[in-house]
């Protein structure tokens, strides 16, 4: 029960390669849509829809506008200079339960995939852990973020100042997936370490120059600081969590209400861009299109290096392939399952930016809109299984302190982590 | 506490921008308004200022960094928030085009910030105007030097007059339907290849 396309009034002419002529749909105007977005290359499903035709087939073009920050890209979408934006799976959630610092009520119907992230240390903060603790090369996510704890406390002990580490943004994937591995090795990350936030461009620059010693952000920027020698992977985003969801495609509730045909259109274009992203053979194309200045702007060997999801951990020749490194379409990746808002709810609460309310849990689930994505893309593109469903209880979907999300027991969820904020607030209050 | 007590920080790496910016606040009454270029220890900045009202560009890729400055202040008694009058979006958008945006510190009535921020708004407006001005007339004048060459090429290849040359460059434009100095920039390309 896909939406039939009506046929786009600007391409009668039979082999005319130019985009159709602004469609219009009586009642929803002009379907040019402008797309925030920040250079990564989980911006790939949006980029694809709009570089090879996906979006034109819809009769929709897409005019994507390249941002600086996501505090821009929130405000953009709020005031309406956006009509969508790419955005960080968080950012919805935090927008409906009123957090930072202009919430504006925003949902998604649609995610851009799972996966690209990982966890960087620089090479100087490494090698201490291997001399202090006998780590090895092939040591997992977890082992590295235990050898890391000891350090951590080899350096209080003896009165250093404790590492300074970053990320993107208070409601990002990155925050709650870095402290998720710095907890998991015991690592408190709001007393133990420094957590600041750095832009994803200057973060190998800055772990060079000393100013940060390790850092959580998406790709391609890992394997930038790798290559250049002045970081070392110690986990990727799939060793925290494999089903965690990373960018979604964000709008205005009250624009998706006033645009039901844009937005099922919308979500059928992205669906295809999403299942072509995901075949490899198209990988070339797509690391050309996100080398552009336009886009990216990195080199095009480091984003097929990315999308192939091979690894160089350090510039010694030490690598790792990752299997499904970047997901953007198989394993429902693009299914705004709302257990999933309430996982990164779970972590909000667990860090304090959030409490534990009844009211909370509604807004929170509210944010992600399963119904908008089977309106357009119909029964068949369905998981089986519910859209509150408990996560991380199957082989293959382990978090990787082998906790089992039940959204349906959240505050035991919360409360059964050994590191969290010491104000956590599982009670019904409300302090935003 | 007075209208013109408050604490203002502006943050623009533009540096001109922001003295014109500076300059605004002062001929207002602002006495209190200090101006940093980067971002650099900007937490420090904030903890030691304590500013009332905090004006940024949004082309500073740092305002994520602000964000999570203003998460950390939630927990400590002077929460800052974005300036968002909701009953006034027209005026908020008017800033987000402009390419400006204010936090104030909590409590702080809308009313005293708004001038603040509307004076913010047509400053930077008149300086990107400015700047599209500067851009445009660059241009004209590259597009003038390129008219010159062309004629001169004109003059010595086929004998012309100075006027003659300038009335071929134009009746060929209007023929083709193309602006002069395009007109211009091909003979000057053709000669290029021809001598």
């Amino acid at each position: 029960m896909r939406v039939q396309a009506a046929p786009p009034t600007g391409r009668q002419k039979a082999g005319n390669s130019n985009p159709p002529a602004p469609a219009r749909i009586a009642s929803e105007g002009p379907r040019i849509l402008r797309a925030g977005f920040i250079p990564l290359v989980d911006a790939s499903v949006l980029i694809a829809a709009a570089e090879f035709g996906f979006a034109r087939k819809e009769g929709i073009a897409l005019d994507l506008v390249k941002d600086v920050s996501w505090a821009n890209v929130r405000d953009r979408l709020a005031f309406r200079q956006f009509d969508i934006a790419h955005m960080l799976s968080p950012m919805p959630v935090a927008a409906m339960l009123g957090l930072g610092s202009n919430p504006s009520p925003t949902i998604t119907p649609f995610s851009l995939g799972c996966g690209g992230n990982a966890i960087t240390l620089s090479t100087r903060l490494f090698d201490r852990m291997c001399n202090e603790t006998g780590l090895s090369d092939h040591a997992s996510a977890l082992e590295n973020a235990q050898a890391l704890a000891k350090v951590v406390r080899n350096m209080k002990e003896r009165g250093e100042q404790p590492p300074t580490l970053g990320m993107t943004y208070p409601f990002s994937s990155h925050n709650y997936e870095f402290r998720y591995w710095l907890a998991a090795g015991g690592i408190d990350p709001d007393r133990d370490v420094k957590l600041v936030v750095v832009p994803p461009p200057l973060t190998s620059d800055a772990l060079a120059a000393g100013a940060i010693d390790g850092f959580c952000v998406g790709a391609p920027w890992n394997m930038v600081a790798s290559e250049r020698g002045v970081g070392r992977i110690v986990a990727a985003k799939q060793d925290i969590w494999p089903s965690a969801p990373e960018k979604v495609i964000g709008m205005r509730p009250e624009w998706a209400e006033s645009h039901p045909e844009t937005v099922s259109r919308l979500i059928v274009a992205l669906d295809a861009a999403a299942r072509w992203c995901d075949r490899a053979e198209n990988h070339d194309a797509l690391a050309e299109a996100l080398a552009d200045q336009r886009y990216i702007a990195a080199p095009i060997d480091i984003i097929r290096h990315v999308l192939a999801g091979e690894f160089n951990l350090d510039a010694r020749g030490n690598r790792r392939v990752i299997d499904r490194y970047f997901s953007f379409h198989a394993g429902f990746a693009n299914y705004p399952r709302p257990s999933q808002a309430l996982w990164i709810f779970s972590q909000m609460i667990r860090w304090g930016q959030s409490t534990l309310s009844e009211q909370n849990m509604k807004m929170a689930a509210s944010a992600y809109r399963p119904d908008l994505y089977r309106l357009a893309l119909g029964n068949e593109a369905l998981p089986d299984n519910a859209d509150i469903r408990i996560e991380g209880d199957e082989d293959g979907d382990r978090f990787m302190d082998g906790h089992v999300f039940d959204p349906a027991g959240m505050a035991a969820y919360v409360a059964g982590f050994a590191v969290k904020t010491t104000h956590v607030t599982l009670a019904s209050g409300d302090d935003i | 506490m007075s209208r013109l007590d408050l604490t203002i920080l502006v943050i623009d790496e533009n540096t001109i921008r922001a003295s014109i910016i500076e300059e605004g606040l002062r001929e207002a009454g602002h006495a209190r308004v200090t101006v940093i270029h980067e971002v650099q220890g900007v937490a420090r900045t904030i903890e030691t200022l304590r500013p009332d009202v905090i004006i940024i560009d949004l082309e500073n890729p740092n305002r994520d960094m602000m964000e999570h400055l203003f998460q950390l202040t939630r927990t400590v008694g002077r929460p800052i928030a974005m300036f968002v009058d909701r009953s006034d979006t027209a005026s908020i958008e008017a800033a987000v085009e402009a390419g400006v945006s204010a936090y104030i510190v909590d409590g702080l009535k809308k009313e005293r910030v708004k001038p603040i921020l509307d004076m913010a708004v047509s400053r930077f407006n008149a300086f990107n105007r400015l700047q599209r001005e500067l851009a445009e007339a660059k241009s004209a004048l590259e597009e003038r030097k390129v008219v010159e060459r062309a004629k001169g090429i004109l003059m010595k290849m086929r004998g012309l007059s100075e006027d003659e040359a300038f009335a071929l460059l134009r009746q060929t434009a209007m023929n083709e339907k193309k602006k002069m100095s395009e007109i211009a920039q091909s003979v000057v390309t053709a000669a290029g290849l021809l001598m």
